[in-house]
């Protein structure tokens, strides 16, 4: 039996039965566990599509290649570790009465939901079944973000679910159009919305139908990806939430919905024979990361605070897949790695500090590192690799995608420059402070587990001084899938 | 020009097209919560009208069982569920009031066509039942927005969402036959999910605002004091 199919079945059994008794002490440990399993799951499927490189089941219904078997690996490793972090700290919110028996099982039955609908949108090769996942993630999380049921949290959730609901029914218009267009085709009949079977044939699909789905595509996924100006409920479902979601919504979520848009632009190209797919987004992308740039300086709630960050990168994620060479596309994909990795890390230890301040608010986040060293450290470390300071990963694919830009585009350049240099003043600015300034009395450490803070940032300094082989050969392969050729 | 000659079957999408496009324009008029969720059900069983109309007319039998499903679901489930919260919630005699009300109507008209003007391109490509129907529907999901834009009521971003819903089954049905069966059972799932979330939030809302205003869900700004 294909790993496909453990993949999808370890959430589904986890979430039916965190359903029925997600409240007991030992459900945390089963959640972690769960992840792990699905993780190992992943890795064997790895091993498959390197082996066979295309792994396609039940009628085409399922297909894995290099660029999603990457993205899947990716998703069960982060789900993994932040199940990991999730379990002592969700007790430690039962403990302080923020949460009672019913939303532990709520909060156990949606982490392994989540887990299965992100698993469906990057196996699936049904572009209905894509939207019917992401569909069913916007619902998972919706839970998730209201879990504390606070005033604020309701608000939170509410505006996420109608402008995303609203969002990616848009996305749901141009599916419809796809099929609109495949439907013109001969001998394409039932299978018009499976990817491969568009792919094979996107060259005969009519450019003018394929243009207007385009855009809706981008439009829909993009509100999910966090795109300015479709951003609006992304900072408060992040600040909102608990944590552990925060860190999976970023380090996830906005990864999948761009996976979306990435093979939409594929087909799209494949009709079009022009730029403009390409064009739109590095539009998209680079306003999002100028103006989000621009937001991280007036924030006062450290999750929001990280949470413009992540619309930051997406933004630049989203500028480099359009640009599109096969340059751009390598590091747009490391970007995504080093990205999820990092803003995992940083709201694990972002969870952390509010524990140990009993507030989000930046302005009463004072000492860390005399309180807790660790966390301190953890913070510090976790703004230097996404702020794009050598030697982390991210300095790599930012330094990437400045090279592909010059090449291709190079009054964009400046532009870059000038959103990387105004991020860094925004994350600095308010780090500094939280880090080092002077600690308020009774401040005291709490229990952590900063495991997968220092796997995550080990992995990224390791990606950042020197790309494996496995894995550079593993993106060469994605990348040239995506823009037809491979790098270097 | 000549008048190019219908199928009853198409002369039929027409029809009802045009109906599916009227009741948008009524619940943009409507005031009072119930006339919006009958009018709802009437977007619901005329869109299960379509369904049936092509599952009778084309090869898909499939599209029955969608057509079912739209009445289980949009005549009868979610309007039975939306009248029981109101009521349960004593609104029922609540009104809402309309701003701008004459403008909304010319944006409402000028959104159809703007519709009609996006999908005029791909003209050459199918018959001119398609091309309508695909132009209404666009229609009615851009007419669903504004009516969320303008209204502060929750019920009623409800059911514009919902009514987004119902002009992308319309798109789906009458111009592509419909989606593959899988398909239309997951987004069936999803919005029976998302009808039940949205019952669970309405009593949320309620009881941290104390109202069902969405003008006083504003705690959540950029610019915080």
């Amino acid at each position: 039996m294909s790993a496909v199919y453990w993949i999808l079945g370890i959430p589904f059994a986890g979430m039916l039965y965190q359903a029925w008794r997600g409240d007991v002490p030992q459900a945390g440990r089963l959640n972690t566990r769960l992840c792990g399993l699905a993780f190992l799951a992943s890795l064997v499927l790895a091993v498959e599509v390197l082996r066979q490189g295309v792994v396609e089941l039940a009628d085409l219904q399922f297909r894995v290649d290099a660029f999603s078997v990457y993205l899947i690996v990716l998703t069960a490793f982060v789900g993994f570790t932040t199940a990991m972090f999730s379990a002592p700290y969700m007790a430690n919110e039962r403990d302080h009465g923020r949460l009672n028996a019913a939303r532990m099982r709520l909060y156990h039955a949606m982490y392994q939901g989540f887990m299965l609908t992100m698993y469906l949108v990057l196996t699936t090769n049904n572009l209905g079944l894509l939207w019917v996942a992401m569909e069913g993630a916007t619902l998972a999380t919706v839970l998730l973000v209201s879990l504390y049921r606070s005033p604020e949290s309701i608000e939170a959730a509410w505006k996420y679910f109608i402008l995303c609901g609203v969002g990616i029914a848009q996305a749901l218009f141009g599916t419809v159009l796809l099929y609109f267009a495949a439907g013109q085709v001969e001998g394409i009949g039932e299978h018009g919305l499976q990817w491969s079977v568009l792919y094979a044939h996107a060259a005969e699909l009519n450019p003018t139908v394929m243009s207007i789905a385009f855009v809706f595509l981008l439009v829909g996924y993009g509100t999910k990806i966090g795109l300015v100006p479709l951003h609006n409920w992304l900072p408060d479902a992040h600040s909102e939430g608990p944590t552990p979601m925060s860190a999976i919504l970023s380090g996830l979520l906005l990864n999948d919905a761009l996976y979306a848009v990435v093979r939409s632009k594929m087909l799209v190209d494949g009709s079009l024979q022009n730029m403009l797919a390409g064009e739109l987004m590095m539009g998209f992308g680079l306003l999002s990361f100028l103006v989000a740039a621009l937001f991280l300086h007036r924030q006062r709630d450290v999750k929001r605070l990280f949470s413009y960050s992540s619309i930051e990168h997406m933004g630049i994620m989203t500028f480099a897949f359009g640009l599109g060479g096969p340059l751009a596309t390598f590091a747009a994909l490391m970007h995504m790695t080093v990205h999820s990795l990092t803003k995992s890390a940083i709201f694990v230890t972002v969870g952390h500090a509010a524990q140990i301040a009993r507030t989000q608010r930046i302005e009463h986040i004072r000492g860390l590192m005399r309180t807790q060293p660790m966390v301190g450290w953890g913070l510090v470390l976790g703004v230097v690799a996404i702020a794009g300071m050598p030697p982390f990963g991210v300095f790599t694919s930012e330094f990437l995608v400045l090279t592909a830009t010059m090449q291709d585009f190079p009054w964009l350049t400046p532009f870059l420059l000038l959103g990387i240099a105004i991020a860094f003043a925004g994350l600095f600015r308010h780090l500094h402070p939280m880090a080092y300034g002077p600690q308020p009395a009774g401040q005291a450490p709490v229990q952590a587990n900063l495991w997968p803070v220092m796997a995550h940032l080990g992995i990224v300094l390791w990606l950042g001084l020197s790309i494996p082989g496995v894995l550079a050969d593993w993106f060469s392969q994605a990348t040239r899938l995506i823009a037809g050729s491979a790098p270097l | 020009m000549p008048v190019p000659a219908y199928s009853i079957y198409e002369q039929a999408i027409l029809f009802i097209a045009a109906l599916v496009v009227f009741t948008s324009f009524l619940m943009l008029g409507q005031k009072r919560l119930f006339g919006m969720i009958h009018l709802f059900a009437a977007q619901g069983a005329l869109l299960a009208a379509t369904t049936a109309l092509a599952a009778y007319t084309l090869p898909y039998p499939h599209l029955y069982i969608s057509a079912l499903i739209i009445v289980a679901l949009k005549v009868i489930l979610i309007p039975v569920m939306l009248h029981r919260l109101i009521i349960r919630m004593d609104m029922h005699r609540d009104a809402e009031p309309l701003y701008l009300y004459g403008y909304v109507m010319m944006g409402a008209a000028a959104l159809v066509m703007f519709s009609y003007h996006v999908v005029a391109p791909i003209e050459h490509l199918s018959t001119l039942a398609t091309r309508n129907a695909m132009a209404v529907s666009l229609a009615v999901v851009l007419l669903g927005m504004l009516l969320m834009i303008t209204r502060r009521q929750v019920v009623t971003h409800v059911i514009g969402f919902m009514a987004i819903e119902n002009g992308l089954f319309f798109a789906a049905v009458a111009s592509t036959q419909g989606m593959p069966m899988v398909v239309e059972l997951g987004i069936a799932f999803d919005v029976l999910v998302a009808a039940v979330i949205f019952g669970v939030f309405f009593f949320h809302i309620r009881s941290s605002i104390d109202s069902l205003d969405v003008d006083r869900l504003n705690r959540l700004n950029e610019v915080e004091p």
